[in-house]
């Protein structure tokens, strides 16, 4: 199969749908679910019932603004949400109303408009295709080009000239290190070996983050294209996806995806007709954030406790099963086919210096719009919280956010004007993470921020190596101890003193980043911490 | 003419350490070959016959020009290497370490059948250990007296897994092994069930040899009377690795 088949193929699933003309999108990524969109999406079917044969209700991914979920958007077919009439908090008893108003203006009171910051600011790269294509439907995802990359590889280009064009383009790992994703691929691509594996990260477990799950759960095929493509630069036949159980939705989007790429011929023997094939299996998570970590990750796969290993050797050289491994997150992947598709420089010219590309962020927290963002690398915190965020809501001042998680830091208001990137936030004593963004306002004690962040750190260590198993507990009772207003300035001291070697000591990305929420808090609100001893 | 020489497959490869040139195979890690040349280095997990854990990471060692802390155990030795072993920064680390141990369960030496004969407890001697500034936790935990020869005592355990690889790797049984996650980890046998009921254990007594506590026991042995012999193991482990 070339690229003109492939075009071929596009041209007859979009003929089939010839007769719609608009669609009337329901949003039925997890969240919106949550808030009732499948009673609405019911609703909506039953009220436009078989009389308009040239409109069509249609359950897409995430359109980004989950807080002001169940969303529906109205849209001439093949326009973005930008272009279509969306509406919020919609109702089962709104079905009526927004039918009725397919021939006429739109329905003012359930009216959300797309052309706020929060829509306008945004740089779709890896969320393009979110809530736009049924990601259920595999004829929606090639219809509007996909697998045209892959196809490309295959058909026009070398395992070398894919590595090129994503050492090109820049590209970092999304899953919170940043590694450059070329490096990675070229090391595993040089590896002798008859066995490769490919394995995609989709253990999202940071409190606050879901940006992997919208992708999964909006866009399934895009991150299996883009594990074919990787499998293909690096020579691997067989590729995991590593999900954690607690996404049932996107587990079962993947299966439903993994199923209908195989029947076409996408994935499975002799992919598009070349001597190239690939087996993607998913092995579920059961529930262990240490399994996100790469080396516990392959233990669990392998299935052994999952626990991390020293390394070196790294997965690129001993991995699955002792070969050699490509393990990036679920972005990492998402981003692999429009680089392919446009070229690495094209992606080079997004973002900033070191950081290339968009990112994913998920804002949680006290922000008025709560939801999913993409955003170029090095756009400001202050744009991203206050201008598409929409700010804190009920008056209050803001205070923090968290970024990467229970292995990040916090940024306070007086460094809300940096550009973020990976280094960046480097500098401030936090990290990109996978992309959680929780922000916090002038009511939240930061103390309690970090006894939070401790205690999740602590219930989730595996108990292999000693600093992280009896440091966390250790430092958990002292912060404990301390938003009782019950610790002494001599356990002050000695939590910085274990935040100081749990961080040196510590096997494993866990353990060595537990303490970074309480040095990052105790570095910009040191008051607060010496306020709450019992012996000021 | 002599025969052209046969390129060996493991090259050696000289490195400095604590300011002593020393020369080592390429397949060594830094531990062995600190052992090798006397130069002492804390480690719990580590045993000589075993497989690398690098768990305990009192065997951290610092490495010019890298900022992070490697574990000698799990570190190959590659030339040129400056290691420093035993620096003020070291010994602050590993003295924390003992005590977060110390801390964690119920280590009382006094009332211990391995008084005088514990790794745990020389080391803390060693590390200079002559109080404890986290709190103990005080938790209680069981004591399994359940096998008709030795006896668990989860209090001692510092989850060093020595008896887990030594079950696995040399006598072959896997009676032990590691339930639960963070601080409620603890060694079982098979299912969680009493040692005394085990299937698989086959009552050979290594994993009481090499546990370095006196967490595993022969039973009948008083305070201070538990003397463990650990030479079999790698006399065993090479004996296998030869045929």
């Amino acid at each position: 199969m070339n690229l003109d088949d492939l075009a071929d193929l596009a041209e007859q699933y979009r003929a089939a749908d010839a007769g719609v003309e608009r669609e009337v999108r329901v949003c039925l990524a997890a969240s919106c679910q949550s808030s009732g969109a499948l009673p609405v999406f019911d609703a909506l079917t039953a009220e436009l019932g078989k009389e308009r044969p040239a409109c069509k209700v249609k359950g897409v991914g995430c359109m980004g603004l989950c807080s002001a979920g169940p969303l529906v958007s109205i849209a001439e077919k093949d326009s973005t949400l930008e272009d279509s009439v969306l509406y919020r908090d919609v109702a089962p008893e709104d079905a009526g109303d927004i039918i009725a108003s397919l021939d006429g203006p739109p329905v003012e009171r359930l009216r959300c408009p797309t052309d706020q910051p929060f829509f306008a600011r945004q740089q779709k790269i890896v969320l393009e295709n979110a809530g736009i294509i049924d990601p259920d439907s595999f004829k929606s995802y090639v219809a509007v080009g996909g697998y045209a990359a892959l196809v490309r590889a295959l058909s026009e280009m070398t395992p070398a000239d894919v590595l090129r064009e994503v050492t090109i383009s820049g590209l970092r790992g999304r899953g919170g290190g940043g590694y450059p994703t070329g490096l990675k691929w070229s090391t595993v691509a040089k590896m002798p070996a008859t066995q490769k594996y490919v394995i995609c990260n989709a253990d999202e477990g940071d409190p606050g983050a879901f940006m992997d799950r919208a992708i999964l759960e909006s866009d399934p095929h895009r991150v299996l294209e883009g594990m074919a493509i990787a499998a293909y630069a690096i020579g691997a036949n067989k590729a995991y996806v590593y999900v954690r159980a607690e996404y049932p939705l996107a587990v079962e989007r993947l299966q439903t995806a993994i199923r209908k790429a195989k029947r076409s011929g996408f994935l499975g023997n002799k992919i598009a007709d070349t001597q190239f094939s690939l087996e993607v299996e998913i092995r579920l998570g059961a529930g262990a954030f240490v399994c996100g970590e790469e080396t516990a990750l392959m233990a669990s796969i392998e299935g052994l406790r999952g626990q991390p290993r020293p390394r070196p050797p790294y997965p690129a050289e001993s991995g699955l099963w002792g070969h050699p491994t490509l393990i990036n997150n679920v972005e990492t992947f998402a981003n692999i086919a429009p680089i392919v598709r446009e070229g690495g420089d094209w992606f080079a010219a997004i973002g900033t210096e070191r950081s290339k590309g968009t990112k994913v962020f998920a804002l949680a927290g006290t922000i008025t719009n709560t939801g999913l963002i993409e955003v170029p690398m090095g756009t400001s915190l202050r744009d991203i919280i206050e201008v598409i965020g929409g700010g804190i809501p009920g008056g209050k001042a803001f205070k923090a956010v968290q970024t990467g998680g229970p292995s990040g830091g916090c940024i306070p208001s007086q460094h809300l004007d940096i550009a973020v990137d990976y280094d960046s936030l480097k500098t401030l004593g936090t990290m990109m993470g996978s992309g959680g963004m929780i922000v916090m306002d002038e009511t939240s004690s930061m103390v309690d921020v970090a006894r939070y962040f401790m205690e999740f750190c602590m219930t989730e260590s595996c108990g292999k190596c000693i600093p992280c198993r009896a440091g966390t507990q250790q430092m958990h009772s002292i912060l404990d101890r301390l938003a009782k207003s019950q610790a002494t300035r001599a356990e002050l001291a000695l939590l910085e003193e274990l935040c100081e070697v749990v961080q040196a000591t510590s096997l494993c990305g866990l353990g060595q980043t537990a303490p970074n929420p309480v040095l990052s808090t105790m570095r910009y609100f040191r008051d607060e911490y010496e306020a709450k001893l019992g012996d000021a | 003419m002599p025969p052209p020489a046969k390129q060996p497959n493991v090259r050696v490869v000289t490195l400095n350490i604590d300011g002593r040139d020393l020369s080592a195979r390429e397949d060594e890690t830094i531990i062995e070959v600190c052992r090798e040349n006397q130069i002492p280095i804390p480690s719990l997990c580590y045993l000589d016959g075993l497989s690398v854990w690098g768990a305990c990471r009192l065997c951290l060692v610092e490495l010019a020009g890298q900022g992070r802390l490697l574990a000698a155990c799990s570190t190959r030795v590659a030339e040129g290497m400056q290691i420093l072993t035993n620096t003020e920064k070291l010994q602050r680390y590993r003295r924390t370490i003992v005590e977060l141990l110390f801390a964690e369960r119920n280590h009382v030496c006094s009332v211990c059948v391995s008084n005088g004969h514990c790794e745990l407890q020389y080391l803390a001697q060693k590390c200079g250990v002559d109080h404890v500034r986290v709190p103990y936790r005080q938790v209680a935990y069981p004591v399994d007296s359940s096998h008709e020869m030795f006896r668990l005592d989860h209090d001692r355990c510092i989850l060093c897994t020595r008896c887990v690889r030594v079950c696995d790797e040399i006598e072959g049984a896997h009676t032990w092994d590691v339930m639960g996650r963070g601080s409620d980890c603890r060694v079982i046998t098979d299912m969680a069930q009493p040692w005394g009921e085990s299937d698989t254990c086959t009552s050979c007594g290594k994993c009481v040899q090499v546990c370095p506590t006196g967490a595993l026991v022969k039973q009948g042995t008083s305070v201070g009377e538990m003397v463990k012999d650990q030479h079999f193991l790698p006399i065993l482990a090479r004996r296998r690795h030869a045929q």
